[in-house]
């Protein structure tokens, strides 16, 4: 089944075209990750798939229903409460991990499933602190985000994602606020989602974890989809800028 | 005169002047919000009003818009204006500390990472829930120390009223001195100021030190 399904994506800020015509579909459990050089329009693609950011053209489908269609050429969003219903289909976690900083790491992730998906209480405690422990951070449920260091705190905001139990899982460049060591961590933490069969969209810069734990690689350069495929079709690609741009990242 | 006296009239002089800072926080605080909402809003004509209104409130003298608010039903609609010099003082001074609190609620409202608000989307905060779940907590513990300081301009300038001829405790001072050529009731009158602004910042510090359990 498709997940996601988003085609002939198109957007411009000003006269810079970001995305010239971008498709992309994500099924059931499939892992994929998008990488490509700075400025390639990665993270947009990401922010349109989740809604933070509108497209000019296209559209956007989750699991069949349309958040976005076409009318006479012309991309239409959805019904506001439509649209809400389908939002609930995905999760992102940022960059920035940006974790509510006035509420304890339990909080932060109950908080959500009680006071928006009106939840039982106790249900969600009990699942929220099951989540802790998967992310090794069971010690950690009092403690307040400016208390842990960068990746105990994109553990939590993964945590946080998840207890709303979404179909996909966005990840928008999850470990470059980190260092190596805290990147490790992190890295674990979504590769065991990726065993458990989470679908999930990964844009990151992490070649070799790219590598290990996509079914599926997207490289993209200057607001296209350059190459598109295995991990293995992808990184022995014969593409030009695909070369270059592994060639740069191995001289670092 | 006798000091005990004294003592007396400016204490309830002192009584006068503190209501007026209870009533004008209690009125300017929630309409400083209601003016913040208006100054970002993202319509045009609401926010350009709104930032016009503002910008007189506080580019002018509040002792001229108290005699504004006072005389303006009596100029404008002959009416008589006997009972309104108290109720003048408190929207005189309500709307004034209004336009200097939505400045400080919107630089607090800016503060707040873009992050933030992201992460309420996806999470599918509601507006309403947004607000006072994830912003407003945030925006009261970085706005608490500019609060602070205007809060403590308003005990002194409680005195303004004067200008309408309300006998709050700087009048009362003042009509105390003339009458008994001395400078004691302006002395007492100092302590008086002194003192309720050491009160004031005490409890803005137990605010702040409640707050700080996160940064």
């Amino acid at each position: 089944m498709l997940y996601l399904e988003m085609n002939n994506i198109k957007k411009s800020f000003g006269d810079l075209q970001v995305l010239k015509d971008i498709s992309l579909q994500v099924r059931e459990g499939e892992v994929i990750s998008i990488i490509g050089p700075s400025g390639s329009g990665k993270s947009t693609l990401l922010r349109i798939a989740t809604m933070l950011e509108t497209l000019d053209y296209g559209t956007i489908s989750y699991l069949g229903e349309e958040a976005v269609s076409l009318y006479d050429g012309e991309s239409v969003y959805a019904k506001p409460k439509k649209l809400k219903e389908i939002k609930k289909n995905f999760g992102l976690v940022f960059q920035n991990f940006n974790l509510f900083p006035h509420y304890t790491v339990l909080k932060n992730i109950t908080d959500a499933p009680i006071s928006v998906q009106k939840r039982n209480k106790k249900e969600v405690m009990k699942e929220a602190k099951e989540l802790l422990d998967k992310m090794g951070l069971s010690d950690k449920a009092d403690y307040y985000p400016c208390q842990l260091s960068g990746g105990q705190q994109q553990r939590v905001a993964i945590a946080r994602a998840l207890a709303l139990k979404p179909k996909v899982l966005f990840f928008d460049e999850p470990t470059s606020a980190l260092d190596p060591e805290l990147t490790g961590e992190v890295l674990k933490v979504i590769k065991s989602l990726a065993e458990q069969k989470m679908t999930m969209v990964i844009v990151t810069h992490e070649m070799s974890f790219a590598r290990n734990i996509s079914d599926r690689v997207i490289f993209m350069d200057k607001g296209v989809i350059a190459v598109e495929g295995s991990p293995e079709e992808v990184f022995n690609s014969s593409n030009e800028r695909m070369q270059e741009f592994l060639g740069k990242l191995n001289h670092e | 005169m006798s000091f005990e006296v004294m003592l007396e009239q400016l204490t309830s002089g002192m009584l006068k002047s503190m209501l007026i800072f209870f009533l004008t926080l209690i009125f300017s605080l929630p309409l400083g919000m209601v003016m913040c909402f208006g100054r970002m809003s993202k319509n045009k004509i609401i926010s350009g009003i709104t930032g016009f209104i503002i910008s007189i409130l506080r580019g002018t003298p509040l002792m001229l818009q108290l005699m504004v608010v006072y005389f303006f039903p009596y100029y404008l609609f002959g009416w008589s204006i006997g009972g309104w010099r108290y109720p003048a003082i408190i929207v005189g001074f309500s709307i004034n500390y209004a336009a200097y609190f939505a400045e400080i609620y919107r630089s607090g409202i800016e503060a707040i990472p873009k992050g933030q608000h992201e992460a309420s989307q996806i999470l599918l905060y509601s507006k309403p829930q947004e607000f006072f779940k994830i912003t407003l907590p945030q925006v009261i513990k970085i706005i608490l120390p500019a609060m602070t300081n205007e809060i403590i301009t308003l005990v002194k300038d409680t005195s303004l009223a004067f200008s309408i001829s309300y006998i709050e405790l700087f009048n009362m001072a003042q009509q105390i001195a003339a009458a008994n050529t001395t400078m004691i009731p302006f002395v007492v009158a100092a302590i008086f100021y002194y003192v309720f602004n050491l009160l004031v910042s005490v409890v803005m510090r137990c605010f702040e030190k409640k707050l700080s359990y996160y940064s």
